[in-house]
């Protein structure tokens, strides 16, 4: 049995999902988890249902605010007197940011952004996309212990039948070190949605938005279905719509349950950014559009007629 | 013998094709519909070194060969033939001056390119006469300290925005080609009357119209070489400018392969993509065959340039052949892509109307055959 | 300023990826390649604080193999004063490169005042090089930045997080940065600057000459495969307006009842 830990974010108090997926996948492995911070009981009881059998809560100065520094000192100094064999975590935007720096700490090994993964024994294997997922290849790490790894959100899926551990909170003092890159300030987002990489719904928007205000009609259809929008590189590199929302191979790697793509013709480095997602709907005027050999559902039609059909709809069976 | 271009040109392609796909192709069609004058993209160009490529390295150019401008224009005539068009016509008007003029003509006719933007423009083909260009009428007046031009010309690229013209005129039309000479005239000069821009098929954002000079005064020393030289002037610039205006038809051409082989693989009929139907089979090989066979002439065309051999024969062939490929490419990528293809959603019916200009233009298909015969029968 | 930028040399987008025939890697015989496109904009935002800089050298960076120096050469012809290229295999994983980098800047004999790296390499996808290489040589990072603003020794700058809120950051020089799209517009590298270019130094090292051996290797890739090919789906005709809304109903009830994702 392998010795686990598993760094957890929280999201407004809430432990975020992909903890729970990754707790899921660890069934008999000695799993643990650790947050920066303080957690709700309730929030302890989930990850205990999940599998965790301790949950450590790391306090210290200067880890009420993010820094790649300061958390990654303070996990060093919690793990390293731990003899953890692993230390998994949710490739999210912290955790793809300080887990790099934490492994080099211990002069170790990271498996970035996994989409799968089992225990051989005590052994980790993975399984993670490389060229935007034009590829997949397994993934072993060697050298110096613990071995560190991300996983993708949305990958693994929530574990289907719970393995419940011991779940005993405890607090531990955290050091942050000596922080050279201080947050000033966050910058929320216009919107307050989930990141296109967490999120489980998306409809993403092509060239055939032809401009920044068509993209309101799908920010109504995505406002009700809970989705995020996003945008192909045609539209972004065109101004329709920022950089952040792009998804593909140089934007962001998507694997939503349900990708909506809407006046996208799917060229080669969209889909890579997208293939995964679980259900494809592609909604083209082009019959012979790329994209449609991608789709679970292709919908061959103008975009500003069938989306705010697709929204009436949507709010007919969730309203 | 090689083939191969040379790591800084797979370079500088490179980096023209970017230009070509970020720059050109977005706007190619709105430029199109609305016939405006690519100005933006055009200054872009210069900034990047992509225009005046005949310009030598003495008086501030890139001092790029032949194989490097013809090369620079195929790339950017994949873009958009119409905007390629503009750039080139600088090249056109700069070529007699960089052939025929002194030291200080270069200095004060090439140098101030390389360093502002400035657009150039030339002037032979007149109303009444085109392909029967020792014929032209404007008339170059020996007005003692300077010359004094009058006559109108027809078809002229870039003339609403140029700030130097290269007109053609003759001393004395009695004597025929023998009296033709080229002077330089700057933008704005008294007597330049500018007409309306045409409405054209194809090229529709190059600025083309008619010009007429009404006692035009310019100094002496603008005359390229002496007077009555201008004919040979012509000449040896169209062993420049034919292999130039031939990589456009190959830049075009390449890219109406490029989107009929892009759209063979994606468009489905009778379950399966039209590629692997055997009359698009052959049509995709006719017209990979004749792109292949475009460049080898233009190549060699220009090549000859650069080792100082003359090109005459080979330059027409480059002309002929690349711009009557381009109109059959493009005409049968509009085939291939059916309704779509004639349709303006899909490029290649604007590809097929660019075409055809350059079967006209810098000496007809005709006119190159002519020119073929003739060397090929004074052997 | 002494200003190091770490480039790679990734496949081009377009590429078809194929695996290699014993799935250690892809097959690399016919590919184009370019830039990282992540690393266009650190080798920008290089030339950017150069110009403000007066006095400032750039230096750019790059492991991997050497069958073709595109990468290199870009930067150099987009404005780099010169390069160092240590040869290795194209598929080192991200410690060993970052180690790479490591012995690369001490043997440029310069002190970095500004490393930049593109966030993510769009091969390998890992994220990692920039903060490894940072906590090697004990240096603060940022990375995913979309906003650089210099105030002499100091830097502010602005990090995306999820949804496209931001991290604003203040630190010092020397620092490592790792750049993302929307910072800068990368410029084109000028006709004239690729002819440059070619006269620019350009040093090539070994591994073992940057420390690097085959026991650095931290993680291992092999049984490259393409991802399994998805099923023909259903396709809808809505291209008539009478149809429209009946095709559209139906698609909802099967990603609520088939797929069961609504």
């Amino acid at each position: 049995m392998a010795k686990v830990l598993v760094y957890s974010e929280l999201n407004k108090g809430n432990v975020k999902p992909v903890t729970l997926e990754i707790l899921g996948k660890l069934n008999g492995q000695d799993a643990e988890v650790a947050i920066i911070g303080d957690v709700s009981d309730e929030q302890v009881k989930v990850l205990g249902e999940y599998g965790a059998n301790k949950i450590h809560k790391l306090k210290g100065d200067k880890l009420d605010k993010y820094s790649p520094e300061g958390y990654a000192n303070a996990l060093h100094n919690f793990i390293k007197d731990g003899s953890y064999d692993y230390v998994l975590a949710g490739a999210t935007s912290a955790g793809k940011d300080f887990l790099p720096r934490l492994a080099t700490k211990f002069e170790a090994g990271l498996a970035s952004d996994c989409t799968n993964f089992i225990f051989e024994g005590d052994t980790f294997h993975g399984t993670r996309p490389l060229f935007a997922g034009k590829c997949l290849a397994k993934v072993d790490l060697q050298g110096p212990k613990p071995h560190f790894a991300t996983v993708r959100p949305n990958a693994l899926g929530m574990p289907e039948t719970k393995n419940a551990g011991a779940g005993e909170a405890s607090d531990a003092s955290a050091d942050a070190g000596d922080i050279k890159a201080i947050i000033k300030e966050i910058v929320a987002s216009a919107s307050e949605k989930v990141d296109l990489t967490e999120a489980n719904i998306i409809i993403s928007g092509g060239r055939a938005m032809k401009n920044p205000e068509n993209f309101k009609i799908l920010d109504e259809c995505a406002s009700v279905i809970g989705a995020t929008v996003g945008a192909s590189r045609a539209a972004v590199d065109s101004g329709f719509a920022p950089p952040s929302m792009q998804v593909g191979q140089t934007g962001k790697t998507v694997s939503p349950s349900l990708y909506i793509a809407c006046g996208i013709s799917g060229a080669i480095q969209h889909l890579a950014g997208m293939r995964t997602s679980k259900v494809i709907v592609a909604i083209n005027t082009d019959p012979d559009a790329p994209i449609f050999t991608k789709a679970d559902y292709g919908i061959v039609g103008d975009l500003y007629k069938i989306v705010p059909i697709l929204t009436e709809e949507f709010k007919k069976i969730l309203g | 013998m090689n083939f191969e271009l040379s790591i800084e040109q797979k370079e500088m392609k490179d980096m023209a094709m970017k230009f070509s796909r970020n720059e050109l192709i977005p706007v190619a069609q709105k430029y199109d519909e609305e016939g405006t004058f690519p100005m933006e993209e055009f200054k872009k160009a210069w900034e990047l070194g992509l225009v005046n490529t005949c310009i030598p390295a003495e008086y501030g150019g890139a001092g790029f060969s032949e194989t490097d401008a013809v090369m620079i224009g195929e790339t950017l005539a994949y873009g958009c033939m119409g905007i390629n068009t503009s750039f080139m016509a600088n090249d056109l008007a700069l070529l007699p001056i960089k052939i025929a003029g002194t030291h200080e003509q270069k200095e004060k006719f090439l140098k101030p390119f390389t360093e502002e933007f400035k657009i150039a423009s030339f002037c032979l083909t007149e109303p009444g006469n085109g392909s029967d260009a020792a014929g032209i009428k404007t008339s170059i007046k020996d007005g003692g300290d300077h010359w004094i031009i009058n006559g109108e010309k027809m078809w002229i690229t870039n003339a609403g925005y140029a700030d130097q013209f290269v007109v053609y005129g003759t001393i004395d039309p009695t004597l025929k080609h023998k009296g033709i000479s080229a002077v330089v005239v700057p933008g704005g000069t008294e007597g330049i009357i500018l007409g309306k821009k045409e409405d054209k098929m194809g090229h529709r954002s190059s600025d083309t119209r008619g010009i007429r000079f009404e006692n035009v005064k310019v100094p002496k020393e603008n005359m390229l070489g002496a007077p009555g030289e201008g004919w040979l002037i012509a000449m040896k610039t169209l062993d420049y400018s034919r292999p130039l205006v031939a990589s456009a038809a190959l830049g075009g051409a390449q890219r109406a392969l490029d989107e009929s082989v892009k759209y063979a693989k994606e468009r489905k009929q009778f379950g399966v993509e039209i590629a692997k139907h055997q009359a698009i089979q052959f049509m995709i090989a006719d017209m990979s065959m004749k792109v292949e066979a475009s460049r080898l002439l233009v190549y060699k065309a220009a090549w000859l340039v650069d080792e100082g051999q003359r090109n005459t024969e080979i330059a027409s062939y480059a002309k002929a052949f690349a711009s009557d490929s381009c109109m059959q490419i493009t005409t049968d990528a509009v085939q291939l892509f059916g309704g779509y293809g004639y349709s303006k959603e899909y490029p290649v019916e604007k590809l097929m109307r660019d075409a055809k200009l350059i079967q006209i233009y810098e000496g007809t298909s005709q006119i190159q055959r002519l020119v073929i015969a003739r060397e090929v029968l004074k052997k | 300023m002494n200003i190091f930028v770490c480039v790679k040399q990734v496949p081009d987008t377009e590429t078809k990826v194929q695996p290699n025939g014993d799935g250690t890697f892809i097959e690399t015989n016919a590919i184009k390649w370019i830039m990282n496109p992540y690393d266009e904009f650190a080798v920008e935002q290089a030339l950017l604080v150069k110009a403000a800089n007066a006095g400032s050298t750039v230096t750019v960076l790059r492991v991997g193999g050497v069958k073709d120096t595109e990468a290199l050469r870009t930067a150099m012809a987009m404005g780099a004063d010169e390069a160092i290229l240590v040869e290795a295999e194209d598929n080192l994983d991200s410690y060993s490169i970052a180690k790479a980098l490591k012995g690369a800047i001490e043997k440029s004999g310069k002190n970095p005042d500004l490393i930049l790296c593109g966030k993510q390499a769009i091969d390998d996808d890992c994220l990692q090089v920039p903060q490894v290489l940072a906590e090697m040589i004990s240096l603060p990072s940022v990375a995913v930045i979309v906003g650089f603003e210099q105030n002499g020794e100091s830097v502010t700058v602005k990090r995306e997080i999820e949804g496209g809120a931001l991290e604003v950051y203040e630190l010092n020089t020397p620092c490592i940065l790792a750049t993302n799209k929307g910072i800068n517009t990368p410029r084109y590298a000028s006709l004239p600057g690729i002819m440059k270019a070619k006269r620019k130094p350009l040093q090539q090292l070994s591994l073992a000459d940057v420390g690097v051996e085959a026991g650095d290797r931290r993680v291992v890739y092999s049984n490259f495969q393409l991802p399994p090919e998805k099923p023909a789906g259903k396709k809808f005709d809505a291209t008539d307006e009478a149809n429209e809304a009946s095709v559209v109903a139906e698609v909802v009830g099967l990603l609520r009842n088939e797929a069961k994702v609504i």
